[in-house]
């Protein structure tokens, strides 16, 4: 018996697996995007609604070379990145708050309630009067739909570090941010990734619905403008724009959870 | 020398529906450099008064003093207190672990990394300053948390029930340790256990207290030869069964009263 053989055959398995569920992926890509071109070309489905892949091909070359899509997506892309960072500090920066001074917490516990059972996206016109139909108010939208969401969960993910981390610390006489700094925060840190994680999809939400809102820049307003002019070419193509980044946005942040968790 | 005393400590927990009176007129002395164990039927507040010793929070009543000061007033006064699990922080490096309460004191991180090899040599690791708390077995990570307590060289060590989650091996590997470093560094050492025997291997004095309310019921004096004797010698003297049968006895009765 070989060991080191045993091995190479273990990993050359392993390697095989990993090879079929790649071309499985791959496969369900093409025949989506096959039959979709084939559904609409032999009409099963109604082209003017549904599209085509070819016809959404044509217009991504069009956009691309006016340079229109590249604007708009940077655009939406800088608002939801922005939204989504600030979103989460603001978040954690207000759970901490919270376990800084319990009584605090208890006082504000039915505001948050309220607040976090509220739709966002219903305040939206509200910021728009209030800062103006521009970049600030989306961003803002896009924060203030995932801020209240991450104060519960990191604020309870605080709360609930084993106390014996802080006996220990406290017999060193640590301070509370001390005690912070050293146990409750990087304890907390899965959940602030998971968090994080949520958060890339609110995030999206909030700014697509203020672009909707706002109506002059972004893959939100395309959407919009699209539907109105009865062009779903267009906002296709926005949706998959929108799905591509989306998906690098999760996949960043995922990258950030490796680096960042030692411990597992 | 009296190093602590504690005179007329009362403790009670309070709830929304009970109080609860958990010490109830708690007075002893320990000596500079003495090893004493506090045992007893659960119940009987042994936890609660170390918790007070080690400065967690103040008694409800009464005093607790180290040389002479009051231990919640004392600011600089440092206490090396160990706990069941060794509550290794999972994401330090050991090296860290060790050092985290130096860094807090803002001490040289250079001399304190010094410092942490030589414990973690004197608590018989081999190198593993940065390795990951995960990567090491339960006996070996309760060494490094010895190594993290003795780090920041404390004036009085606090052991609350710090063998109980090992396996027996490592256990009495522990005990012989402990003991020995007590001995070689002076120091003021609290044990609470629930085993009669490790409290008579290990300790020069053993207070047995009676539950609800925690009263100091009894003290024992380990003789002599007991105390020169590493835990695990002190295990096999004929000294050791007799008064191991003494404690055995008045901590049935106890708990005997409580449930009649």
């Amino acid at each position: 018996m070989n060991i080191n053989k045993l091995h190479e055959e273990y990993k050359a398995n392993i390697r095989k697996e990993k090879r079929w569920v790649r071309f499985y992926q791959l496969l369900i890509l093409v025949s989506f995007f096959v039959l979709w071109e084939v559904a609409s070309s032999l009409r099963w489905i109604d082209q003017l609604i549904f599209s085509a892949p070819s016809k959404i091909g044509q217009l991504f070359v069009e956009k691309i070379a006016d340079n229109s899509l590249i604007y708009h997506t940077s655009y939406t892309l800088f608002e939801t990145v922005l939204g989504f960072i600030l979103g989460t500090l603001v978040g954690t920066i207000l759970a901490a708050i919270l376990w800084w001074s319990p009584f605090l917490s208890k006082v504000l516990d039915p505001y948050l309630v309220v607040l976090n059972s509220m739709p966002k996206v219903a305040l939206g016109p509200i910021l728009i009067v209030a800062l103006g139909p521009g970049m600030s108010s989306i961003i803002t939208m896009g924060a203030l739909i995932s801020v209240i969401i991450s104060t519960i969960v990191i604020y309870t993910a605080f709360r609930t570090v084993d106390s014996n981390y802080l006996k220990v610390l406290q017999t060193f006489r640590a301070s509370r941010s001390q005690m912070f700094k050293e146990a409750i925060l990087p304890a907390s840190f899965p959940t602030i990734i998971s968090t994080l994680k949520v958060n890339v999809g609110l995030a999206w939400v909030g700014v697509i619905v203020g672009e909707f809102l706002v109506s002059s820049q972004g893959l939100g307003y395309l959407i919009i403008y699209g539907f109105q002019v009865f062009n779903f070419n267009l906002v296709l193509l926005s949706l998959l724009v929108i799905a591509i980044f989306a998906t690098i946005m999760y996949q960043v942040v995922e990258l950030l959870e490796k680096k960042l968790i030692k411990s597992e | 020398m009296t190093f602590l005393s504690v005179s007329n400590v009362h403790h009670t927990y309070f709830s929304s529906k009970t109080a609860t009176e958990a010490l109830s007129d708690i007075n002893l002395t320990i000596d500079q450099g003495e090893f004493v164990s506090f045992i007893g039927p659960s119940g009987c507040g042994k936890t609660t008064l170390l918790s007070i010793l080690a400065g967690l929070f103040p008694p409800t009543a009464g005093k607790v003093q180290i040389e002479e000061q009051d231990i919640m007033k004392n600011a600089d006064l440092s206490i090396g207190y160990m706990l069941q699990q060794d509550y290794l922080f999972p994401w330090k490096t050991i090296e860290e672990n060790v050092t985290l309460g130096l860094k807090l004191l803002n001490n040289n991180r250079e001399a304190s990394n010094e410092l942490a090899s030589k414990l973690l040599k004197d608590v018989g690791l081999p190198p593993v300053e940065k390795k990951y708390p995960r990567e090491l077995s339960g006996g070996m990570r309760q060494r490094v948390a010895l190594a993290r307590t003795l780090a920041v060289d404390p004036k009085i060590l606090l052991l609350d029930e710090p063998f109980s989650a090992l396996d027996y091996q490592s256990k009495l590997k522990l005990e012989d340790l402990v003991h020995k470093l007590m001995k070689e560094y002076g120091k003021t050492a609290v044990l609470v256990t629930h085993d009669i025997g490790e409290a008579i291997a290990m300790s020069d004095r053993i207070f047995l207290f009676s539950a609800r309310p925690g009263r100091l019921y009894q003290t024992f004096e380990v003789p002599e030869e007991l105390r020169r004797l590493t835990p695990f010698e002190a295990r096999a003297h004929s000294s050791y069964s007799s008064l191991f049968q003494i404690i055995w006895k008045e901590l049935e009765g106890l708990e005997h009263q409580q449930t009649s």
